[in-house]
């Protein structure tokens, strides 16, 4: 009985938890580092786009580079 | 087509979640134009050409992207060499892209269009992106399909190439990707991917032969055309960490794993730092690490003619590991009287490409003659030069 009572209250607490807003735990204020270009993940698209083309030509593997891709015509 | 059974639940929960969460507004992408000349070559192969990258916002809700991009192919490489002639071809990809900005969603949707004389690939594909707690979380799914038809050429007597109008086959390709970008702290950002992509359709070439071992030949082997089964599904994870230093510079480190249905595993380590110098450069760095096992179907030299029912000799199919060690360095310049410009930089950067190949052997070197039997020729090393130049404008 004191089990169900433990998890009752454990699963209202994750409920209430759940309905309550994140707060951002980066403040808007705090982000300089952040948008700076150097820290872009793709600084360069039109680079990045044609190295991934010259490895997925020459290797087995292929996608989750977080880009679409296309047709590789590499026969 | 097999899917992972919990793929369609973990999209339908990740759109709900998606579109239930609170945020910031999402901004759209800068206003930039790209032109980039790039050079690839080695192992006989030389591919160069352009690529122009345009992106422009319309009003605050939409921004369109546009790519053409060429590779001019000159092409003497092993395969080549063994049971074909030199050639030259030309791979002309157009793409369009669309973004639609609706408060902290981006919904972006965009075809891809690649064209060579054998080979004809159309791609359309859709994104949703929604930003979520403060902007520190970024959910995006997308979808991708391809329509891809696949001819053969043949030359003439007078070394000219027509298209061969006995043959023509296809390919269809679909593509499901899951992506989280995630602000850690206020110096480190992760981005994880998942994607599946699966095929089906003609799935080797046209043109490429696997050999095998015949007694009777001269050099102890002879050619027979590769067969692929016609369905293949890939998944592939990735996790990458960017991490801003004490001091203005970044290391981005990435992993990545991939497996498919044709028995090949591969593992991809990726490591790159950055470092900004004198106010107006950006220096480069980068080590790239890949290694993958064989396909199933996969021999350097099958035993006998029709050998299996699926038979594959493609070094891209092949145990191998790779390094890549490159060095990017960008400028940033001024354009006197143009107004309309922000930003302009001009960027060269070199990689230097090295396959080591654990079973694929250079058959050119056979020699039974000298004691170099089918089957015992030195292994195939494969080292490539990757040179770019590339000019940025931002307005």
């Amino acid at each position: 009985m004191r089990a169900i009572r433990v998890l009752f209250a454990a699963g209202l607490a994750l409920a209430a938890a759940a309905c309550t807003p994140i707060e951002p735990w980066v403040k808007p204020y705090e982000r300089e580092h952040l948008a700076d270009p150097i820290m872009a993940f793709s600084r360069d698209p039109v680079s990045a786009a044609y190295l991934d083309h010259v490895f997925e030509a020459r290797e087995a593997a292929r996608g989750a580079s977080g880009s679409a891709g296309g047709g590789c015509g590499c026969n | 087509m097999r899917l992972p059974s919990f793929l369609p639940a973990l999209l339908a929960g990740l759109v709900l979640l998606a579109h239930s969460a609170a945020g910031f507004a999402a901004v759209l992408p800068e206003d930039r134009a790209d032109v980039l000349y790039h050079r690839y070559q080695g192992g006989g192969v030389t591919i160069h050409g352009p690529s122009v990258l345009v992106r422009k916002k319309f009003g605050d809700r939409f921004s369109v992207a546009a790519n053409y991009y060429m590779d001019m192919v000159s092409s003497a490489s092993i395969d080549v060499q063994l049971s074909a002639s030199r050639y030259e071809e030309e791979r002309k990809q157009k793409s369009l892209t669309v973004d639609f900005l609706h408060n902290k969603t981006t919904y972006s949707a965009g075809v891809i269009d690649s064209r060579e004389t054998d080979y004809v690939a159309d791609t359309a594909f859709f994104s949703l992106s929604q930003d979520m707690f403060g902007d520190l979380t970024t959910v995006t799914l997308t979808y991708k399909r391809g329509w891809n038809d696949v001819f053969r050429n043949v030359k003439l007597a007078d070394g000219s190439k027509v298209r061969d109008d006995t043959f023509a086959e296809g390919v269809d390709t679909r593509g499901y990707a899951v992506g989280l970008t995630q602000v850690l702290t206020r110096n480190l950002i992760m981005s994880l991917n998942y994607e599946v992509i699966t095929d089906e359709g003609f799935l080797n070439s046209p043109y490429r032969s696997v050999r095998y071992a015949d007694p009777a030949a001269p050099l102890g082997f002879s050619f027979e055309r590769e067969v692929y089964p016609n369905t293949h599904t890939s998944n592939a994870a990735s996790a990458r960490l960017k991490y801003f230093l004490p001091y203005r510079a970044t290391l981005d480190g990435s992993y990545r794993f991939f497996t498919d249905t044709w028995g090949v595993d591969a593992h991809t380590v990726d490591l790159t730092y950055t470092h900004p110098a004198w106010r107006r450069w950006i220096f480069d760095g980068r080590l790239r690490y890949y290694r993958q096992t064989a396909a199933d179907f996969y021999s350097d030299l099958f035993p006998r003619q029709q050998f299996a029912n699926f038979l594959a000799r493609d070094k891209e199919l092949s145990t191998f590991n790779s390094y890549t060690i490159g060095f990017g360095a960008t400028y940033e310049f001024t354009i006197p009287r143009v107004r309309w410009v922000q930003k302009s930089t001009v960027s060269a950067r070199i990689d230097h490409l090295t396959i080591n190949y654990d079973d694929f052997r250079d058959a050119r070197a056979t020699d039974p003659a000298n004691g170099i039997l089918a089957g015992e020729e030195p292994l195939y090393k494969l080292n490539a030069n990757i040179f770019q130049l590339f000019v940025s404008i931002w307005f």
